[in-house]
């Protein structure tokens, strides 16, 4: 470990922190807004939920490199271009999250359902006061896979140079020098450790009805 | 007034589950549709809001067709209990019994105090108005899903099997409360069960379905047991039919003679006893002049103790049916039925041919009322 390398280097360190923060949360964060419309059409339609989880989930095997190099033809963009990146894992965010919003949706117990179809509730009203609300934890234990696992995947776009704390593991590489490498990890499990206890502490206010969560 | 005119649904390649229903649940009154297992009574029921279309004929809300009505209105109208309550898991008990008020455009502020004034109504301290269902018993959660449907103040109401998933003891209480509270508010209801002694303790219409979801016969309880329309009814009405019709002939008030009972009271010795006793029992009671139970005269050998009391004989309560008084009499160890008044003060005895003229009267009577 060299501390005078990290001093040394702490300025862009920390800026690459920031874009690996970024490239991990804004596209889940689009992945879950495009996921909440979809996941629902895929709840309500049998024959399109099969459809539309299948695709969903055959979008996750696309090979991550390979998105992120592909991108650039589909899009236009130059490959250097985050855009690229944010577009890749906004669709792994979109894959993984559409099942997600659906499973939420389908664990709303049928009796809820039901009573609020008898008393008379329409549609929509009923899907944000009634099933948003109680898909909640479900949602939220997706949302910590998808937020975890993108600030991995973020990364791997240290292969076409996207600044991200990724970088530091292909420098470490190049110079046969262990520091950067060593910084980047814990600074990933740290940042992954953070977003994680973020949702869970978001979803934990958002439930306080739930067994466990705050007594009353 | 509920209509149903020619009523029937076939669900798709299926037999009928409801065939050509037309009956008529009277308003202000409790109307209970009992079958078996799967006779159509929930998909009846479901019809009325129309959370199940029926495949023809009409349904008729005092005289309005439902099937023109918007959905959302129409079930706004109608207040709706199931099984399991169906509380909103992530509403405070207070906003779950709001809801309804509020579909139906009541102002927040006066929705939860009708939320608060109803908790009590049906039996809740309002220590619960702001827990969550999950805190509650499955007995409580019933009585909220009860006081949900009511805070819309709705004409109607359709109960499907709503005290079935409690326990005896639980469903006796429910169905005692529930009884005292439809004489207050007099609602239009249509409640759901397969359970017949329920059918014929809360109903004051009970329209009996056979499979395949005809009707088997539209009476009042009383008719029901003294009348079975046919053998299919005779046996789902079952065993004793002939003593469970005691149960809706009132005791009338000087219909029989009370006997004087005479009394002791704890602490007597067996020299007073003996004086006073007409055979081997004699009622004891307290210092309210409330029976505890009988003492055996011929085993006693000290004063009288709360221990040597037989506490075997029930109380019949002053009005109450004469199927009380017979089994406070065939239960008394003395042979005699204790009668209490509303405070349970003794207020005499009745023997076994008192009440035997009794049930003779009001059978002939019943027989005189007959086409
Ligand atoms: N959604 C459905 N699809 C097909 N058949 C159904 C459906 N719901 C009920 N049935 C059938 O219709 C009949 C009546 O059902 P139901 O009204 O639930 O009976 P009950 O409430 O009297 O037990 C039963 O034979 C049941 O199997
Ligand atoms: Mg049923």
């Amino acid at each position: 470990m060299r501390f005078d390398w990290l001093y040394r280097e702490s300025g862009r360190i920390a800026e690459l922190f920031l874009w690996h923060l970024g490239l991990s949360v804004i596209p889940v964060v689009i992945g879950l807004l495009l996921a909440l419309p979809l996941g629902w059409l895929a709840q309500r339609a049998g024959f399109f939920r099969s459809t539309l989880l299948g695709a969903a989930g055959l979008l996750y095997t696309i090979p991550s490199l390979a998105l992120f190099v592909l991108l650039p033809l589909v899009l236009g963009t130059r490959i250097l271009d985050p855009m690229n990146v944010v577009v890749a894992l906004t669709v792994y965010a979109l894959a993984l999250l559409v099942r997600t919003v659906s499973d939420g949706l389908e664990s709303v117990p049928p009796d809820v359902i039901q009573a609020a179809n008898a008393m008379g509730y329409r549609r929509l009203p009923r899907l944000f006061v009634v099933e948003l609300p109680l898909a909640v934890p479900v949602i939220a234990a997706g949302l910590r896979v998808a937020v975890v696992s993108n600030v991995s995947i973020v990364s791997v776009a240290a292969l076409i140079g996207t600044p991200q704390l990724g970088l530091l593991f292909t420098q470490g590489l190049q110079l046969r020098f262990l520091t950067p490498i060593i910084a980047g990890i814990v600074l990933c499990v740290l940042l992954a450790a953070l977003l994680d206890g973020l949702v869970l502490f978001a979803a934990k206010r958002m439930t306080p009805w739930q067994p466990g969560g705050a007594e009353r | 007034m509920i209509t149903f005119d020619t009523v029937s649904k076939h669900y798709r390649g299926q037999t009928v589950a409801v065939d050509k229903l037309s009956l008529t649940a009277p308003t202000g009154k409790l109307t209970i549709f009992v079958g078996p297992s799967g006779c159509g009574k929930t998909t009846s029921l479901r019809m009325v809001n129309r959370l199940i279309a029926p495949s023809s004929g009409r349904i008729l809300l005092d005289g309005e067709p439902t099937d023109t009505m918007d959905v959302a209105v129409l079930r706004r109208k109608i207040g709706y209990v199931i099984q399991n309550a169906g509380l909103f898991p992530h509403r405070t008990v207070v906003q779950n019994i709001a809801t309804t008020a509020r579909l139906n455009g009541t102002p927040k502020d006066q929705a939860l105090r009708i939320a608060h004034d109803l908790l009590e109504r049906v039996g809740l301290s309002s220590a619960f108005a702001n827990r969550y269902p999950w805190q509650l018993s499955g007995g409580q959660q019933q009585r909220v899903g009860v006081a949900r449907a009511l805070a819309s103040d709705p004409k109607f109401m359709l109960m499907d099997e709503p005290f079935s998933a409690v326990d005896p003891v639980v469903r006796g209480q429910l169905q005692d409360e529930f009884l005292r509270l439809q004489r207050d508010i007099g609602k239009t209801i249509i409640m759901v069960t397969h359970d017949i002694d329920e059918a014929l303790k809360l109903g004051d219409q009970v329209v009996v379905l056979r499979t395949g979801g005809t009707l088997a016969q539209v009476a009042t309880p009383q008719e029901l047991l003294a009348r079975p329309a046919d053998d299919f009814v005779a046996d789902f009405i079952g065993r004793d039919r002939g003593y469970r019709v005691l149960g809706f002939a009132e005791f009338a008030k000087g219909g029989v003679p009370l006997g004087a009972e005479p009394t002791a009271t704890l602490g007597a010795t067996p020299e007073t006893l003996r004086q006073i006793a007409t055979d081997r029992w004699v009622l004891v009671t307290d210092p309210l002049n409330r029976p505890l139970g009988w003492a055996d005269v011929d085993s006693l050998k000290g004063p009288l103790r709360d221990g040597d009391l037989n506490l075997s004989g029930t109380l019949a309560v002053e009005g109450s049916s004469l199927r009380h008084v017979l089994d406070a009499v065939l239960s008394s160890p003395s042979g005699r039925g204790v009668i209490v008044g509303q405070s349970g003060e003794l207020m005499g005895t009745v023997t076994l041919s008192h009440v035997a003229e009794a049930i003779e009267a009001a059978r002939t009577g019943r027989l005189g009322t007959q086409p």
